[in-house]
């Protein structure tokens, strides 16, 4: 029963990465009838976000210190970062320690911004050309993003470890009246996965409970009329695609203290959002998140002894088998609507 | 009117002499009669030098090419010399290789068999690289080393740990500097029973491809001599980044070690997250649960951070080592570059000069010439102490060490303290080990 817990547990953490990017391909798919190939790469983007501000917060100084040798037996340079100087050893250490939550506060207009700039320099022209040709160019616009960033930061994934307070893990079987060590769970990962769940829940209430939202959500249904109505719908959208943008970079900057980020992350995680947003229904976003729950439970409990011995393979293709499955029976996906992308 | 005077006869005539006309450059070009693949006939010798430069080994990839870079710089008379001056072989005399100077291209594996293979297959036929070298995974090692046998040049093989590289799949035109994993098994194990003695549960996550298995069949057959007991081993897909869910089942398995038999993006990230779920801090019927890294890299240990403290592994070398070769060829790497070089881009370098002085000491770059004098070539100096090229299966045999991720690191590149150097022969076996099985060096082929 523990066993069965902690696998649900680590679904829900892998699928709340899924159902965030997959929420963000499923609103601009939604709205701007675009299919988004570089959305892996915005996820990639925000996770470097923290990166950067990582890298900015150790900026430092350089005193040498003849007491000491580096590799070549020069006197060593040592390292003083500015904000420990300024601030004292230990605000400044505390500072540092915190550079992923702090680097969610620059993250969310940045992303903001690079989503609005992606939208009107490049994918507005799009609009009117076939899928295929929207999924060449924002696939191609994710490989020019990635090799920038790896141009900057190289190939190696670089730590980005959270706050030492929230390093470690929390025995959770205890709380629950199992023995100890029972269900030990790490503590970042219940954080990402309330976050998720937090920006989920915040996208909803967006489109649910604003006038923007709901404008947002008619012309999701009928682009034309609403337009007729002559309220500017694609600036709408357009500041949607960047609330797209913006969702994936959050999933990023959180994303990266559960597994070092590397210029690649965006692409290892593309393939499974679309399977995910393709099992959810094109353009439902009720569907994306619930898919991406239910794949990543799915995923966790095909990567587990048991599943590895009976079906050795199991875990490589199980995605996929659902993937296939839902189609056959629901060529729709769990929640989709009629006629989108049935043209 | 018309002067129309063309017969049969003038048509056939013409023709002949048209032909041969066409035929002549081809005739006597100097392909043709050249007695081995790209030949070097002028004044200078091209080397291939195929390393990944995009993808996840791509750091690794610019490790090797700054330290090719630096044996040709080296070879060509520049620099201080580095290792030549310690080489215990003395044919290299710094003016090139047989008084060619000595130049070279690039590819780009991007860790990928076909990639690399083509882009070898290029060096070789296009830029007329007379040997090719480098790369940093055993299935790309392997499928260059076939194109390069069928195409008659020299494989200097760089990074690349499976037994297969010198086991079944072994090549006459192939030879390996780099240890493999039957090494790291025999090097951990009584490391491996001091620390956590004989009586244990082990665990093991195997990326699925050749190294991988390699690695957790050596460590298994180690580990079990031992008295160790494996309660399991999953095969994890390449491309996996969030092992959470393998990590997961360890939790509850009864296993009190766990075997990360990854490289790479692989291991930094299983690593990571065995961390994260407390594996470090957990303990199996009151002793500690252990972790061990069987194949550890500088570069992925900076990767993992603090991560991997206490984590033992064994590595080919190690820029700490206080040999006179190690050290002239880390003050050579590292005044130029301004960081200490890797196991990736030493094995890279040493390659090279020994590519270099067989050729020098063969008199020749027939590819049959330069492994006559590789096979069985005892040689010193290059930072490993006594080394054998075995002639039988081209496997280089030498001291191995193994390392600890360190618990107070002095600076960014301090990150794994050598715990022992593992002798020579404690990791020599013999050629006809079963692990090793099943391949055919044959007939070294000059090409052309």
């Amino acid at each position: 029963m523990d066993a069965i817990l902690l696998q649900i547990l680590n679904g829900l953490d892998k699928g709340s990465a899924y159902a965030l990017i997959a929420l963000g391909l499923t609103l601009i798919f939604g709205t701007l009838g675009v299919v988004n190939f570089a959305h892996g790469a915005l996820f990639m983007i925000g996770a470097f976000c923290a990166v950067t501000l990582q890298r900015v917060l150790n900026l430092s100084f350089v005193t040498i210190d003849e007491a000491q040798k580096d590799f070549l037996g020069n006197p060593l340079k040592v390292k003083t970062p500015y904000v420990e100087a300024w601030f004292g050893p230990e605000t400044g250490a505390a500072i540092i320690d915190w550079a992923v939550p702090l680097a969610i506060l620059f993250t969310i207009p940045l992303m903001l911004a690079v989503g609005y700039v992606m939208e009107r320099g490049l994918i507005k022209h799009f609009y009117k050309r076939p899928h295929a040709d929207q999924i060449l160019v924002t696939f191609g616009l994710a490989i020019v993003l990635q090799e920038v960033v790896k141009a900057f930061y190289g190939a190696n994934p670089i730590q980005t470890p959270p706050p030492d307070v929230l390093q470690g893990s929390l025995d959770l079987g205890v709380m629950v009246g199992f023995d100890p060590n029972a269900i030990i769970y790490p503590i970042w990962r219940l954080i990402y996965f309330a976050f998720s769940v937090l920006i989920i829940g915040g996208v909803f209430a967006f489109l649910q409970f604003t006038t923007f939202g709901m404008v947002v959500r008619a012309g999701m249904a009928d682009r034309e009329t609403v337009g007729l109505l002559g309220i500017n719908i694609d600036r709408r959208f357009t500041i949607m695609f960047g609330i797209a943008a913006a969702v994936a970079g959050l999933a990023g900057v959180m994303y990266g203290p559960l597994n070092p980020p590397n210029y690649h992350m965006g692409m290892d995680f593309l393939v499974l959002s679309f399977v995910v947003v393709v099992v959810g229904g094109m353009g439902s976003l009720p569907g994306a998140v619930l898919a991406g729950f239910l794949l990543g439970i799915l995923e966790s409990f095909a990567s587990t002894t048991w599943a590895t011995t009976t079906i050795p393979g199991i875990n490589q293709i199980i995605i996929y088998l659902v993937a296939i499955i839902v189609l056959l029976t629901r060529p729709r996906g769990l929640m989709g609507r009629k006629g989108v992308m049935e043209d | 009117m018309s002067n129309n005077d063309v017969t049969r006869r003038r048509v056939l005539k013409t023709g002949a002499v048209a032909g041969a006309g066409l035929a002549l450059p081809t005739i006597f070009t100097a392909q043709s009669v050249r007695a081995f693949t790209n030949e070097p006939t002028g004044s200078s010798v091209k080397l291939g030098f195929n390393v990944p430069q995009t993808n996840a080994y791509a750091d690794e990839g610019a490790d090797e090419l700054r330290a090719y870079e630096l044996a040709v710089e080296h070879l060509n008379g520049g620099g201080d010399g580095g290792m030549m001056n310690t080489f215990s072989s003395k044919a290299l005399k710094g003016n090139g290789i047989l008084g060619k100077k000595v130049e070279f291209v690039t590819g780009d594996t991007q860790t990928k068999s076909d990639a690399a293979r083509a882009s070898a297959k290029s060096m070789i036929e296009k830029d007329g690289a007379v040997m090719i070298t480098g790369g940093s995974s055993s299935g790309v090692a392997i499928a260059v080393q076939g194109l390069c046998q069928d195409a008659g040049v020299i494989f200097m093989a760089g990074l690349t740990h499976s037994n297969d590289t010198t086991g079944k799949d072994k090549k006459a035109n192939g030879f390996r500097h780099f240890f493999n994993t039957e090494m790291s098994g025999s090097a951990l194990a009584p490391i491996l029973e001091a620390n956590y003695g004989k009586d244990r549960r082990a665990y093991h996550l195997t990326a699925d491809y050749t190294w991988g298995w390699s690695q957790e069949n050596s460590i298994r057959n180690y580990t079990e001599a031992l008295g160790w007991e494996t309660v399991n081993a999953v095969k994890t897909p390449l491309a996996t980044t969030d092992f959470s869910s393998y990590i997961a089942p360890v939790l509850n398995s009864g296993a009190d070690v766990l075997v990360l038999n990854h490289y790479g993006g692989n291991m930094v990230n299983s690593l990571t997250n065995a961390v994260q779920f407390g594996l470090r801090d957990k303990q199996v019927e009151g002793r500690n649960f252990e972790i061990i890294v069987p194949l550890y890299s500088r570069l992925m240990a900076r990767g993992a951070g603090e991560n991997v403290k206490g984590i033992f592994g064994s590595t080919n070398w190690h820029w700490s080592l206080s040999d006179a070769g190690s050290q002239a060829f880390v003050k050579s790497f590292g005044e130029k570059y301004g960081f200490p070089p890797s196991q990736a881009a030493h094995t890279c370098y040493v390659q090279t000069l020994l590519y270099a002085d067989a050729v020098e000491r063969a008199g020749t770059f027939n590819p049959c010439g330069v492994a006559e004098a590789l096979e069985g070539f005892d040689f010193d100096g290059l930072g490993n102490g006594p080394t054998l090229y075995r002639a039988e299966d081209h496997q280089c045999f030498k001291d191995v060490l193994v390392v600890k991720g360190k618990e107070n690191p002095t600076s960014e590149f301090d990150l794994l303290e050598i715990v022992e150097v593992t002798p020579r022969a404690q990791v020599e076996y013999a050629v006809d080990h079963p692990d090793f099985a099943g391949g055919d060096l044959g007939q070294c082929n000059p090409g052309a």
